[in-house]
């Protein structure tokens, strides 16, 4: 598997493997999120307590969850760059973390859209909460992190030291719910016992988790092909590329 | 379909407002961050590009010099 591994670790077959993988992603996001959407606010049934203004959880919870998906994968990244020195991953890191950013800010702002009718307030400091937001924070600190210093070598180690750290506040989102009194609903979804959502509700969200995933794949790709190109671009590799249109 | 019209769909019970903030800042995010960075990358070509052209430019005027 490592010879197999071993010349991704080339930044031009790197990005040659972006390229491939993006059609997939692109495909999975555009149909998921069509049918997610439509389905999720035109043919699911109203909830019987919040009535509509239940469907905010079909942007809602996926955000939530790729927040802290983003997050674990980053980090992973960050690992695999301080411990075996691949620029690659440290690319990735850098990354991975704007679109990790953005799913914590939507899962933040359509949480306070669902909070405002449901609760009565647009935000509270309890437990899911803060630590969501902290969540945010961190991605910010990684990436002021990585451009504050002007050798970019110092900058990505701080970077990925940061982003390892930070994984200390994942259980603390997830557990926040059990762990404290709090405002915040428990899972909706649970991998043991039965879900505690019908089948109707279940399915578009499912398929709003997926393409959500299609939407990270697709902008880490992007972002990641971009960050190849910064740091290679006086090889000939670029040049080539860039020539050939 | 849960909706009986077009209006009804719009209204969503009364929650109109939340659901509706919530789906367009989501919109909004997602597409300017893909937007941003196809940009982004649209850009670093251009760059290298120009760059290429500087040093073909140099050495062409180097060669003249010395012709």
């Amino acid at each position: 598997m490592w010879k197999w591994l071993h010349p991704y670790a080339k930044a031009e077959r790197a990005y040659q493997l972006c390229n491939t993988l993006l059609p997939y992603f692109a495909v999975i996001a555009i149909v998921g999120l069509i049918v997610g959407w439509v389905w999720g606010l035109a043919y699911a049934p109203a909830d019987y307590q919040q009535k509509d203004s239940y469907r905010i959880i079909f942007i809602h919870v996926p955000s939530a969850i790729w927040s802290m998906g983003a997050y674990s994968s980053m980090a992973i990244a960050a690992i695999v760059a301080l411990v075996w020195q691949i620029r690659n991953a440290e690319l990735a890191v850098i990354a991975i973390a704007p679109i990790g950013a953005a799913m914590t800010a939507i899962a933040l702002i359509t949480g306070a859209a669902w909070g405002k009718p449901m609760w009565g307030a647009w935000w509270v400091w309890d437990a899911r909460l803060t630590s969501e937001l902290i969540l945010l924070f961190l991605y910010f600190g990684v990436l002021s992190l990585y451009h504050a210093f002007e050798d970019k070598k110092s900058g990505g180690r701080a970077a990925c030291i940061l982003a390892i750290v930070g994984v200390v506040n994942l259980p603390i989102i997830h557990f926040s719910v059990e762990w404290w009194n709090t405002l915040h609903q428990g899972s909706t979804i649970t991998k043991f016992d039965t879900s505690a959502i019908d089948p109707s509700m279940l399915w578009p969200l499912l398929i709003n988790i997926v393409a959500f995933a299609g939407v990270l794949g697709v902008v880490t790709l992007i972002r990641l092909k971009n960050e190849i190109l910064r740091s290679e671009q006086h090889r000939p590799w670029v040049r080539e590329l860039v020539n050939r249109g | 379909m849960q909706f009986e019209s077009f209006s009804e769909f719009l209204a969503m019970g009364g929650y109109g407002f939340y659901v509706w903030l919530s789906f367009g800042s989501c919109a909004l995010i997602l597409a300017g961050i893909l937007v941003g960075s196809i940009l982004d990358g649209k850009k670093l070509k251009q760059a290298v590009k120009a760059q290429m052209a500087r040093e073909a430019r140099i050495k062409k005027a180097k060669e003249e010099s010395q012709a």
